[in-house]
């Protein structure tokens, strides 16, 4: 079976954001960038695939050249090949599908599985678009996969329980944490991977379908009120939630 | 102007509460473009008209095909996308749940639609839709346009309210007869697993969430009796989750859930980034902590500096009182 998965680079998930001097980006000072959580439940379903039943896994990122770290992670983990969708522009949701697609057209995977959302725009959108302007099911945010032959059955997460999904190959999978526990690569493999081959392939630029006018920090205020543990202090706090916040 | 269309969701007999916000939001936004709006809906629509007059839409437009009868992220996008083609629309909401996060985008790419997913804001600025969208699970957000002629969005449920109008609206009902076939099920969903009796921390109100200072898995039952009283659901800390105390499906934060309810009640939770940027848009916060400095109460409305195994069974002997 040929597997493509796909990753992207993502701020670290401890990382304090600031916005940068445009008002339409953030601040990157400082801040360790990691392949996003969600893509390793990815790379690591496609990587079982692989290792069950034959075939191969390539990974595909689309951004500058620092992208290229997360490749090699994926490489490291146990993905075949790398292809990198190069761009400096920050392209948005619709144009990372759009390029995936594109490529994912002449490659032809069986299967292709990406993290159910990226965790800076969390949109949960590309994998859907993905798939639709490849003509294929999808299945989103999913915690279990079986693959039998042709037909796929996938478990995904739903509000207040779980949707068992059917479908065919070829198609798209999102990945959900639960789905399986990421392996950590061996410093053989990562030794190894610095030595794959990245194949790098032009970004197709149509336009942006979404503009980012603006990028700020939340200014919720709050009420800041801080009591001790004593009794009168436990009853004021909840007379206070229930007359002055009417949430109780 | 165009047409408005927002999909409607059952929950059991009834609609759920964030299709009604749905119709809120999109007679918001028709009142200042004189759009219309219409409710889409798979199934019977006469179960859910009185609902939604109450909360002021005119129209709902259903489908009842015998081969929509289990839900299909394939064929119902595809049905969503004749119905927007048929009225003209030039707005189509959804709910950023499960159903709406996957469909959205589908609807969005067919329609050639602009699309932006989990917002929080709509507001119109010189004629000119400006949309609010978190990102980074929060911690920042941004503004943006659409710059296509359709847009789609999907809105997060329990930020924009549900407000019944003044006098209930008479809705028509029309029937739409969508031209699909079996091919266009690539994707089916076989059975629907729930949880029964348990609410979901993205759909709760209240939320009571435990951290690492719980102790162990035994000690939620504080957390429950609090719930229970309250009508809460139950959240979890990354940490919890990942020690295998409480399942995913209740980790709040940047890799787990976001949520935004009336009332966050985070108990023995320290409040790393990566939590807070998953709750700190609840209205209204309360933490319980022992450690005074911990980073939870910078973002908390009001805060119990006290042993959590003292201090929550007293807070909840009192909520108690109160509730009756």
């Amino acid at each position: 079976m040929k597997v493509l998965v796909c990753a992207s680079k993502v701020p670290d998930t401890t990382a304090k954001i600031a916005v940068g001097a445009d008002k339409k980006s953030i601040d990157s000072k400082g801040i360790k960038f990691i392949l996003n959580p969600y893509d390793e439940f990815a790379i690591e379903e496609g990587i079982r695939i692989k290792e069950k039943s034959g075939g191969d896994v390539t990974v595909i990122t689309v951004g500058d050249d620092s992208s290229q770290e997360i490749l090699r992670t994926a490489l490291a983990m146990g993905c075949d090949t790398a292809i990198h969708i190069k761009t400096n522009s920050s392209p948005d949701s619709y144009q990372v599908a759009e390029n995936l697609a594109a490529v994912a057209k002449n490659l032809k995977p069986d299967l292709i599985i990406m993290g159910r959302q990226s965790i800076d725009f969390d949109s949960l959108q590309v994998p859907s678009i993905t798939a639709e302007l490849l003509d294929i099911p999808s299945v989103s945010v999913v915690v279990n996969l079986t693959i039998d032959g042709n037909k796929v059955t996938a478990e995904r997460e739903v509000e207040g329980g779980k949707e068992v999904v059917s479908l065919n190959l070829p198609c798209l999978i999102s990945a959900q944490k639960g789905l399986n526990e990421p392996r950590y690569p061996k410093l053989p493999d990562i030794m190894k991977a610095k030595k794959k081959p990245i194949e790098e392939v032009a970004f197709i630029d149509s336009g942006k379908s979404v503009e980012v006018l603006e990028i700020h920090l939340p200014d919720k205020k709050r009420v800041g009120k801080i009591v001790g543990d004593s009794d009168a202090e436990i009853s004021e706090v909840v007379k206070m939630l229930h007359e002055d916040s009417k949430v109780i | 102007m165009g047409k408005i269309l927002v999909l409607l969701e059952s929950n059991k007999e009834t609609l759920k509460r964030s299709s009604l916000e749905l119709i809120t939001a999109a007679n918001n936004l028709a009142k200042v473009n004189a759009s219309k709006v219409a409710g889409i809906f798979f199934g019977n629509a006469e179960n859910i008209k009185s609902i939604v007059s109450q909360y002021g839409l005119e129209e709902v437009i259903s489908i009842s095909h015998p081969l929509l009868a289990n839900h299909s992220s394939t064929a119902y996008s595809k049905v969503i996308e004749q119905i927007a083609k048929a009225e003209g629309a030039d707005i189509v909401l959804f709910s950023a749940n499960a159903t709406g996060l996957e469909l959205a985008p589908r609807v969005a790419t067919k329609l050639g639609a602009g699309y932006i997913a989990d917002c929080t804001g709509l507001q119109y600025s010189n004629g000119e839709l400006i949309i609010t969208k978190p990102i980074y699970a929060g911690k920042a957000l941004t503004t943006n346009k659409i710059l296509k002629p359709i847009k789609v969005l999907s809105l997060r449920p329990n930020v924009f309210t549900a407000v019944k109008s003044d006098v209930a609206v008479s809705t028509s009902v029309k029937e739409f007869t969508p031209q699909i076939s079996d091919a266009d099920f690539g994707a089916k969903v076989l059975e629907t697993k729930l949880n029964e009796g348990k609410l979901d921390v993205s759909e709760a109100d209240i939320v009571i969430s435990g951290g690492r200072g719980l102790k162990g898995p035994e000690n939620y039952y504080l957390l429950d009796n609090l719930a229970a009283i309250l009508g809460g659901a139950i959240g979890s800390s990354r940490a919890n989750v990942d020690a295998g105390w409480r399942p995913h499906s209740e980790q709040v934060g940047q890799t787990g859930k976001t949520v935004s309810p009336s009332l966050y009640i985070a108990v023995a939770i320290s409040g790393a980034v990566q939590h807070l940027a998953g709750m700190s848009s609840s209205k209204v916060i309360v933490a319980i902590n022992k450690d005074k400095d911990a980073p939870i109460f910078k973002v908390a409305d009001y805060g119990i500096v006290g042993d959590i195994f003292e201090v929550l069974p007293k807070f909840t002997e009192k909520v108690k009182a109160i509730k009756g």
